[in-house]
This record gives C-alpha cells, sequence and structure tokens, in this order.
C-alpha cells in the first residue's frame, strides 16, 4: 500500500512521501457529482443504493460541482447537453476526473449511427480518465471503473504533470 | 413608525432549475418565474436527452427496434417491449400462444412493482428522506435478481419480443417468484410506516399540486396521476388488451386521504396501492399459467402489410401508445410514440402556480416523469 | 359509441365538402379533412354531446415520402362514450400551415412544439411555437423528414460518428 510501509511499531508514527500521502487522501474520499443522464443514472443510483453500497470507497454523490472530485458521465451525451456538461466539467475545482460510463458515453453506443443529436463520445468535449463499457454497466463495472480510477490517481505525483 | 412599500422597485425573477439538479430526476430543466417565493409560472424545458428514437426506427427492421424501445423508459422497459410487441401483433396480425401471454403478464407486472418502488424512493428522496430510498432499492434488486435469472440483463432487457418471448422462464423462476411475494407483502406496509404516514411527509405534499379532474383530462393527464384525481381509468380494465381480462384486481383512486382529491399525497400513495394489485395480478398469473412453447409463433421475419395501428397500454406512468404506419416494408415508414410522461409533465406550470419554490419539487417528484421518455 | 362511418356522417352533414372522406389504412380508418376546417371540426367533436371527445390520446406530424405533402394525424377518444377516432389533414410540403386545436385539447400544445420541431408543419394560432426538443439555435432542418441532412458540426461539435 505503500503508506504504511514504514511505520513504527511501538509509536504513532508513520514516514511517507507527500506525494502518497495526498494520493492516499485523494483516492479516499472521491465525491461524485449527483448528475444522472440516462438509463445509466438508474444504475448509478443502484450502485450508491443499499446492494453496492458506494459509499464504502469514499464516494459520496454532492449536488454542486463545486464540492466534488469525480464526475460520473452516465448516459447519452446529446448535442444539446453537452455544452452544460462541458460548464459542470469547468466548475469543479482541481484535480478533477472524469469517468464515461455506458456506450453512450464512450462513443455513442446504440445511437451512433441514425444519431443526428447525440454526442459520439464525450471525449469530443471533456477529458476522460476511465471508460466504462456496458449498455448499460452492471454496477460491479462502475464499481472496477472506480477501482481503476483509484490506481491512477495512487500513481500521480505532485511535481511531475506528465503522469497525470 | 409607518413603514412604505410601495417606493420600493419590485419585479419577477426567474430562477433556473437544471438541467443539472439533484431532484429535476435527469435533465430537465425548469424557467421558474417568482414573485418573492410565490410562483407564477413554471416552464419547462426537454430535449436534453433527446436520442432521436423515431428517426431510429425508421432505419431499423421491427425486431430491431426492441433494443430502443427498451431505452425509452428505462425504469419500466419490460412494459414498453410488451407494448411494442403488442402493437407490431395487431398490426401484423400474429397470434401468440397463451404462455406467452402470461409471462408478459407476471414480467410487466413485476416491472411496474420496481418501477413504482423507484418512484416512491426517489420522492421520499427529493423531500428529504433518505432512508426509505435504500429500503426501497433493496427490494428492487430482488425483483431484478428475477429478471437477470430469465434474461441475463438487469436494466434493458430484449426479452419481449414480437410474437413470443426470447426464451422460457427457467425452472425456478416460479418459486422466486412465489418468495420474492411472500416477502414484499410486509415491506409495503414497513414502507407505508417509514413513510407514507410521516407527519413532515404529510405536511410537505397534502394539499399540495392538487390536480382537478377536468384539468387532468384535458392536459391529456394518464395513469396514477389521472387516478389520483379520482378517475377510474386503467386501460388494463377500459381497453383490454393482452389477458388483463382474466384477472381479478382492483383500480384504485385518489380520495383524498390526507388532504385533496388529486394532492401530490394521493399521487404518492395511489402508487403504494397499484403495488398490492400488481401483486395480486402476479398471484393469480402463477396459479395460472399454463405449459407451452414460447418461441414459436416469432415470425421469421416481419413485414406488415400497407396500414397503421394506434395500440396502447397501461404503462407504470400512464397511457403508453405506439403508432405505427407501415407502407408493406421491412421497417415501418413512421413510428411514434405517445410517452406518458412527456404528456404528464406538460400539466407541471399548471400545477405549480401559486404554490412556493419548495413545492416545485415535491411537485415534480409526485408526478413520477422519466426523462429518457419525455425527451425519445 | 359510435363508429367512425356514424361520425363521418354527422360530420358531412355539418361540414360538407371540407370532410374529404374516409381513408383505409388496415386495421384502422380515418377520415381526411382539410387543414382549413380543422379547427371547427375539432370544436365540434369536442362539444357534440353525443360525441364528447375530451381527450387527444395522440397528434403525430409525418412525412409522406412522396415529396410534395406532410400530414398531420389527431387520435382521440372520448372517456365517457370509450369511442375513438383517427383525423388526418394533409399539408403541402412547400407550405405546411395548419390550424392549431391547442384551444380545443391543451394537451396538444407539446405535441404540435413536436411536430414543428421534427417535421416542420407550423400551426397557425399556437400560442408558443418554437421548437422543443432540438436545440432553440439548430438551424439545420427538421430531423424527421426523409430527406434531412445532418450538419457536420454544431457549436463546433462534430456530430457524425
Amino acid at each position: 500500500m505503500g503508506l504504511l510501509d514504514k511505520e513504527f511499531s511501538q509509536e504513532n508514527i508513520v514516514i511517507t512521501s507527500v506525494d502518497d500521502l495526498m494520493n492516499w487522501a485523494r483516492l479516499s474520499s472521491l465525491w461524485q457529482v449527483g448528475f444522472g443522464l440516462a438509463c445509466c443514472a438508474i444504475e448509478m443510483m443502484a450502485t450508491s443504493a443499499a446492494h453496492y453500497d458506494f459509499d464504502r470507497f469514499g464516494v459520496i454523490p454532492r449536488n454542486s460541482p463545486r464540492h466534488s472530485d469525480v464526475i460520473i458521465i452516465s448516459g447519452t451525451v446529446t448535442l444539446k447537453m453537452a455544452t452544460r456538461i462541458k460548464r459542470i466539467y469547468e466548475q469543479m475545482p482541481d484535480p478533477k476526473y472524469v469517468i464515461s460510463m455506458g456506450s453512450c458515453s464512450n462513443c455513442g453506443g446504440p445511437y451512433w449511427e441514425h444519431g443526428y443529436h447525440v454526442l459520439k463520445g464525450m471525449d469530443r468535449v471533456v477529458p476522460v480518465d476511465v471508460y466504462v463499457p456496458g449498455c448499460p454497466p452492471r454496477p460491479e463495472a462502475l464499481l472496477e471503473g472506480l477501482l481503476k480510477l483509484q490506481e491512477k490517481i495512487r500513481n500521480e505525483s505532485l511535481v511531475s504533470k506528465e503522469t497525470v | 413608525m409607518e413603514t412604505k412599500t410601495s417606493h420600493l422597485r419590485s419585479e419577477e425573477m426567474i430562477l433556473n432549475m437544471g438541467p443539472q439538479h439533484p431532484s429535476t430526476h435527469g435533465v430537465l430543466r425548469l424557467e421558474v418565474e417568482l414573485d418573492g417565493e410565490l410562483i407564477i409560472d413554471v416552464r419547462p424545458h426537454i430535449g436534453y436527452l433527446h436520442r432521436c428514437f423515431e428517426k431510429h426506427c425508421e432505419a431499423m427492421t421491427y425486431p430491431q427496434i426492441i433494443p430502443y424501445v427498451d431505452r425509452l423508459d428505462y425504469l419500466a422497459s419490460m412494459y414498453n417491449e410488451f407494448g411494442y410487441a403488442l402493437a407490431v401483433e395487431r398490426l401484423a396480425g400474429i397470434e401468440v400462444p397463451p404462455r406467452v401471454e402470461y409471462i408478459r403478464v407476471i414480467m410487466g407486472e413485476l416491472q411496474r412493482i420496481a418501477s413504482h418502488l423507484v418512484a416512491v424512493g426517489t420522492y421520499g428522496l427529493d423531500i428529504g428522506a433518505f432512508t426509505p430510498f435504500l429500503y426501497c432499492f433493496i427490494e428492487r434488486e430482488k425483483i431484478l435478481t428475477l429478471f437477470e435469472m430469465t434474461c441475463g440483463a438487469r436494466l434493458l432487457y430484449n426479452y419481449i419480443w414480437v410474437g413470443g418471448v426470447s426464451h422460457d422462464l427457467p425452472p425456478d423462476f416460479i418459486r422466486l417468484t412465489k418468495e420474492f411475494i411472500v416477502t414484499f407483502k410486509p415491506i409495503i406496509a414497513e414502507l407505508n410506516n417509514l413513510l407514507s404516514y410521516n407527519k413532515i411527509f404529510i405536511e410537505r405534499t397534502a394539499n399540495v399540486g392538487i390536480l382537478p379532474l377536468d384539468t387532468a383530462i384535458n392536459f391529456g393527464v394518464t395513469g396514477p396521476n389521472l387516478r389520483a384525481s379520482g378517475l377510474k381509468w386503467d386501460l388494463r380494465r377500459d381497453d383490454p388488451y393482452s389477458i388483463y381480462d382474466k384477472f381479478d384486481f382492483e383500480i384504485p383512486v385518489g380520495e383524498g386521504w390526507h388532504g385533496t382529491v388529486g394532492d401530490c399525497w394521493d399521487r404518492y400513495y395511489l402508487r403504494m396501492l397499484e403495488m398490492e394489485q400488481s401483486i395480486r395480478i402476479i398471484e393469480q398469473a402463477i396459479e395460472q399459467i399454463p405449459d407451452g412453447d414460447v418461441t414459436s409463433a416469432i415470425p421469421k421475419r416481419i413485414k406488415p402489410a400497407e396500414g397503421q395501428i394506434y395500440s396502447r397500454v397501461e404503462n407504470p406512468r400512464g397511457e403508453l401508445g405506439y403508432y405505427i404506419v407501415s407502407k408493406g416494408g421491412l421497417q415501418p415508414h413512421r413510428l411514434k410514440v405517445r410517452p406518458p410522461s412527456f404528456v404528464n409533465l406538460e400539466v407541471l406550470g399548471e400545477l405549480c402556480k401559486g404554490h412556493l419554490v419548495a413545492d416545485v419539487i415535491a411537485i415534480l417528484g409526485s408526478i413520477d416523469i422519466v426523462l429518457g421518455e419525455v425527451d425519445r | 359509441m359510435k363508429s367512425t362511418e356514424e361520425i363521418l356522417e354527422l360530420l358531412k352533414g355539418k361540414f360538407g365538402s371540407d370532410i374529404i372522406g374516409l381513408v383505409s389504412a388496415p386495421p384502422e380508418k380515418m377520415i381526411d379533412i382539410t387543414p382549413a376546417s380543422l379547427y371547427n371540426v375539432a370544436v365540434f367533436l369536442r362539444n357534440n354531446e353525443e360525441l364528447d371527445f375530451d381527450n387527444l390520446m395522440l397528434l403525430s406530424g409525418l412525412d409522406d415520402a412522396n415529396g410534395s405533402t406532410l400530414s398531420v394525424v389527431y387520435h382521440i377518444e372520448s372517456v365517457k362514450e370509450k369511442h375513438k377516432l383517427v383525423l388526418r389533414v394533409t399539408v403541402p410540403k412547400d407550405n405546411p400551415i395548419t390550424e392549431s386545436v391547442v384551444k380545443v385539447w391543451e394537451c396538444a400544445n407539446w405535441h404540435e412544439r413536436e411536430a414543428f420541431d421534427l417535421i416542420g408543419i407550423k400551426f397557425n394560432n399556437h400560442p408558443n411555437l418554437i421548437r422543443i426538443l432540438m436545440p432553440y439555435d439548430w438551424n439545420a432542418g427538421h430531423p424527421l423528414r426523409k430527406d434531412y441532412k445532418n450538419p457536420e458540426f454544431y457549436q463546433g461539435m462534430k456530430v457524425p460518428y
């Protein structure tokens, strides 16, 4: 785990790097924007509810983007909505992360061909960290996506921007 | 000292709610015109989830449309498929085996319970009660498990096909459904105690957003919202389809239990009552279900003759209609959906007038819209 | 409860040549009427005590795909009398104007806006005929027409896959 490697057995002291500490803090309390778009939002709600319990990963839905660390784009992004999502994304404080949930927001999903009003991929508007495939992804898949995001955050560094 | 306010400048304020708002159930934007705290008008702006459903229909063959139909009202996918399959069968003149009808009714009513559970749970969430949401989702998860063992998907099923269902019920399904019904019955009473009779909840919803019956009919409101206004109008009874005439069930109507007929509490509580009736239908259907083949009537190729049909079913939210125009091709010439949420949402402005800002959420939640269906 | 033929006779007696006739589209039947008479026919259907059509179930715009006409189809029913009726008006594609029935059935409001948005049919006397599903600044036409071409870009976002 990195953080607890150099623990003194008797005293209440831990030696670690600033990077590790910051990353540990960040990845353990990822607050998400409470924001659902389409079908995937129902699976996102099911993930937050009792059965799958998103809370145990420190994910709490917040109603304002200004309180949040991660936005889960859960569903079809239409052209009308895309500009609004960009604005929500811009309101989030850094560091911020984006999980694209479901085929629609990954690449347009089943609407890729005749969807005259569907944006074919969320990454045309905002940068995406983790893509979760599925239509809709099962809650387990979303949890896996979150674990991937945590893994990514764990390897970040405050110094070198390249690894971000 | 005499206070004079006549010299103070006053004007109406426009408050923008959404598209990202925790209680708009998706991506609805409301433009609320306010005089202080009082609502003058609410203008919904929709289309943030317009996924071009009708354009897709014109490019797909009849069986290919079913997955898109799923994604209309994603809380009641089974019922959307049910309605669509029924419409195409009526258009093309296909008879389905009796076992298929029973399976469809069982699935449809289970879906109605699941959908109402979400409606009730999120309504509590909007009003400020977090716990019922968790309880509702536990029960919903059990229904989804039943669906999953039948067709492999949790949310969007592609199970009910034109002329049949994709495959038969798994061997354990009947037993597990019976078990579910036994455990679910006390849960309704528990949910009632948790939320329905809660003093704060009643204060926030009773006598709020009253929908008179003539307004409801004029605006085309259907489903639980219409019945809460006091009209016994349920397509399962009034325009019977499938095998609903074989079952014995009540149609609850709003009675103004805690306030006036057609207020938010009535609309909410009607969904609780409807769940009990759905349970009754499922119990009867499980007892009566015959054996037989479920895929024998599925046609290899669906090519209806030139013509048109408007076919409607009672979806958990109201009258779900499919208007299909065929020009004799493999694809429909035009497929137009009558989405219940789209029509029900229109009455929102009328309901909110004269109420306070906080009541918008209570009223919107009680109408129970699904944006996927409003915008299509 | 009245059949479509009986209602057709009633309408013909009242409106004469504005009622074009019965169109068979199995399994349904519909009555073709002229756009100019639509509003009066709707008022009659709504207020006549025997007919009492108080519910507009669906209003759909159609592109007839013949290059020259668009049409609007009205599915109406009576909650009390339990009968149904299908009306159709056909308008030319280069000047698609018909009457609004919002004053008769309130729920026609959004349906007509949708028909305007997606098919491009204009409704006279509509209180607020603006786009409803597509963005307000969408200027590439009406997407459900058969000859619709999608634009390459909208507000800097690429539209095709």
